[in-house]
């Protein structure tokens, strides 16, 4: 165990953990600025915005001798002794003059920057610049150049940082982006004939600290500080990175990664990344209906859910498809709902799509073929309640079979997941219930269609490829005529009041072994729902590693 | 600012003396307000046959208007600040990449709700570059609530009506483009 002070502050450092100046300042709460150091990247010490006064502290005598220059503190490690001191004379100077030196050559053109309101260097001006600007060089222009598809580069704004060029060789391992020129000309750019084109190349602006990467999707489309962030997880793949969906009102304008060290560090893919597009289609499904014959009628969601039941009721025997697209509450209140109808209930697994192979990147990001956030909480919420896992096929051959009267399928797949004659097989039942996003073959054939909402609008938990239980926070308010899932099932079930996630977890959590770690309130970055039993394992072989 | 702060200055209430205790001598100077206005110079007028003089109608705050460079086209580079400053939310921007070579972005719809603004000028405050101004035209009237939500077309023609009056301040304070560094240097 190493001591490092900072600007007095006595911080603890692991003796397995190697800090450096930035990491163990931020253990004392203390922010060093900087441009060029990402935590997921490799150390440059280019910008010289972390530069600090160092120095080490003899462990007999406890005398600290200090260098007599500055040192960035990204690239000094934090060792047994190390001594920081952020906020001397001399390091306020230094930030001013590195402000100072870069808004030389900085278009002061914040108003119609899209960074402005989360830029670096905005923010740092601020806090560590100086007032007067000595020198006023004019005129700037705004050349603009496109490293890709989704990303452009405003070519002046630049500082230089090279966390983009770094990151497309360190974490993509596609290395498109390179410096050309040298000292003041230095700028990014792209080799002809090879654009940015990675999948996860709409990282490098999250990664920009100015604004001279720009993302196509989002550019002019709305200022930074009139948008709502919610925690949120992808639902684009089975990884399930974390994310922050940004809305204002009631419209999705991005979606941004969240750190998440067990899932998806600070990346996400352009996937899912340009993936939230689907949720203000003008195709989404809107209004309950009930097919009596060739004639439909609009139902009243107050008149739908007494008519569903009455109709579910006489039909029967059921069964159900829980959509690995719905959240462990939404699957699991379902499945409880349908089983109080008819204990004998079939339950199966929705169809999972899956899009070609998995995705590995140079850093071990991996973007899952199998499309679906949920396939392992709703494979569990079945063993519950039927023992097994009914795929999907196998209901299909019951209802051939004609043992299944009602039949209430869920979907809210962004893509069509469901064929012509697959359709026709399961519209033999004499009472179909269909919850969609969109229309689907299945949609066509319902006796009851209940539109359904895309991720932005529910809230609840999500399972991983690696059993890791998320939760989200619901982002935007359904279209007028569509209906949260997970609400449904709350009245249906006669719960009171608004549909409350939280409180289905905890009775899964209570009922459900498998997701009893998420009896405990789910941290941001989720829970190993694995990891009790990992621990028995560990503990059966005798504790040893 | 908190009742506490070294800044503010409270100063105690006067007390009144002998002369306004006994009543009458407020009275007489007060009538003597009146009697001088019976006397004086008429500053009512008889609206709306009358038109009020508006004694510096570049500092007045009535209706907006969206200037247009020399080139006619619209001077608004859609940075939202207007809209951001807005203490009564009526400023409604859609902004877009703009068709010409010397600027970014541009609106592709400015609209302003004038039944909602509160004619406070923080737009005209905000704006970086002189696009959105108040007018001295005060009598705003209309027969239904959307014809008071002015669009765009709407607003560049209230500058066109009031621009011989009213020029832009850029041009008044002598601010040539070529002065302000990022305009007309493509």
């Amino acid at each position: 165990m190493g001591v490092v002070i900072v600007d007095g502050i006595e911080v603890e450092v692991g003796p397995q953990e190697r800090l450096n100046g930035i990491q163990a300042a931020e253990r004392a709460g203390i922010d060093i600025p900087r441009y060029c150091w990402h935590p997921g990247l490799s150390v440059v010490a280019s910008c010289r915005m972390c530069l600090v006064e160092t120095g080490n502290r003899n462990p007999e005598s406890g005398a600290v001798t200090m260098f007599p220059k500055l040192v960035p503190a990204c690239q000094t490690p934090a060792k047994d002794g190390t001594v920081f001191i952020t906020t001397s004379d001399k390091v306020k100077q230094s930030r001013a003059f590195v402000e100072e030196a870069l808004l030389i050559d900085h278009p002061i053109d914040c108003p119609i920057c899209d960074k402005a309101g989360e830029c670096y260097l905005q923010d740092y001006h601020f806090e560590h610049g100086q007032k007067e600007r000595r020198a006023d060089i004019a005129p700037f222009t705004s050349r603009r150049r496109d490293m890709g598809d989704t990303v452009t580069l405003f070519v002046d704004r630049c500082v230089m940082c090279t966390r983009c060029v770094r990151f497309t060789r360190e974490i993509a391992g596609t290395s498109e982006l390179l410096v050309i020129n040298r000292g003041a000309h230095e700028e990014i750019d792209v080799i002809d004939g090879f654009p940015l084109e990675n999948k996860l190349a709409g990282n490098v602006v999250d990664l920009c600290p100015v604004g001279a990467l720009g993302d196509k999707d989002f550019l002019y489309s709305q200022r930074v500080w009139f948008m709502q962030r919610h925690p949120q997880v992808c639902t684009g793949c089975s990884t399930g990175c974390s994310i922050y969906t940004e809305e204002n009102q009631d419209r999705v304008y991005r979606v941004k990664p969240r750190e998440n060290p067990h899932v998806n560090q600070w990346w996400i893919c352009d996937d899912g990344r340009y993936g939230y597009h689907h949720v203000h289609s003008e195709e989404r499904l809107i209004g309950a209906v009930r097919q009596a014959g060739d004639a439909t009628e609009a139902l009243e969601w107050s008149a739908a859910l007494p008519a569903v039941t009455a109709a579910l009721e006489a039909a029967g025997r059921l069964a159900a498809v829980l959509s690995p697209h719905l959240t462990v509450e939404e699957a699991y209140a379902l499945a409880k709902w349908i089983r109080q109808l008819d204990p004998e209930a079939v339950l199966a697994l929705g169809p999972v799509t899956t899009v070609g192979a998995d995705e590995t990147f140079k850093n071990g990001f991996t973007i899952r073929a199998e499309k679906c956030p949920n396939r392992r909480g709703v494979e569990e919420v079945l063993r519950h309640f039927t023992g097994g896992v009914t795929p999907f096929e196998a209901l299909v051959a019951e209802v051939d079979a004609g043992k299944i009267g009602g039949l209430w399928v869920t979907a809210g797949s962004p893509t069509c997941w469901i064929d012509d004659s697959t359709a026709e097989r399961l519209a033999q039942v004499s009472q179909l219930v269909v919850q969609d996003l969109f229309a689907s073959p299945l949609w066509e054939r319902a006796t009851f269609r209940l539109p359904g909402v895309s991720f932005a609008e529910r809230a609840g938990s999500y399972v991983n490829v690696a059993d890791r239980l998320q939760t989200a926070a619901w982002a935007v308010r359904p279209p007028a005529g569509a209906r949260v899932e997970g609400s449904v099932y709350w009245e249906l079930l006669g719960y009171r009041g608004l549909y409350a996630p939280r409180r289905i977890l905890d009775e899964v959590a209570q009922t459900i072994p498998y997701f009893a770690a998420a009896a405990e309130p789910v941290p941001p970055t989720g829970v190993a729902l694995k990891a009790p039993e990992l621990a028995a394992a560990h503990a059966a072989a005798g504790g040893q590693p | 600012m908190k009742a506490d702060d070294p800044n503010i200055k409270w100063i105690e209430e006067p007390q009144l003396g002998l002369t306004g205790r006994m009543y009458l001598p407020l009275i007489v100077q007060g009538l003597t307000t009146t009697t001088k206005h019976l006397f004086g110079p008429k500053v009512t007028v008889s609206f709306p046959e009358e038109r009020p003089l508006i004694e510096n109608p570049l500092i007045y705050r009535g209706v907006h208007r969206l200037n247009k460079d020399e080139q006619g086209r619209v001077k608004c580079v859609a940075c939202f600040l207007c809209a951001t400053a807005c203490p009564a939310h009526c400023i409604d921007i859609i902004g877009v990449e703009s068709p010409w070579p010397d600027r970014e972005k541009y609106p592709e719809s400015f609209t302003i709700d004038e039944l909602r603004c509160i004619f406070c000028g923080m737009c005209e405050e905000a704006c970086p570059v002189d696009a959105i101004e108040l007018t001295s035209l005060f009598d705003l009237t209309g027969r239904s609530r959307e014809e008071m939500i002015f669009d765009k077309e709407k607003l560049l023609s209230v500058y066109d009506q009031t621009k011989d009056a009213e020029p832009m301040p850029s041009v008044r304070l002598g601010i040539t483009p070529a002065h302000r560094g990022m305009e007309g240097q493509h």
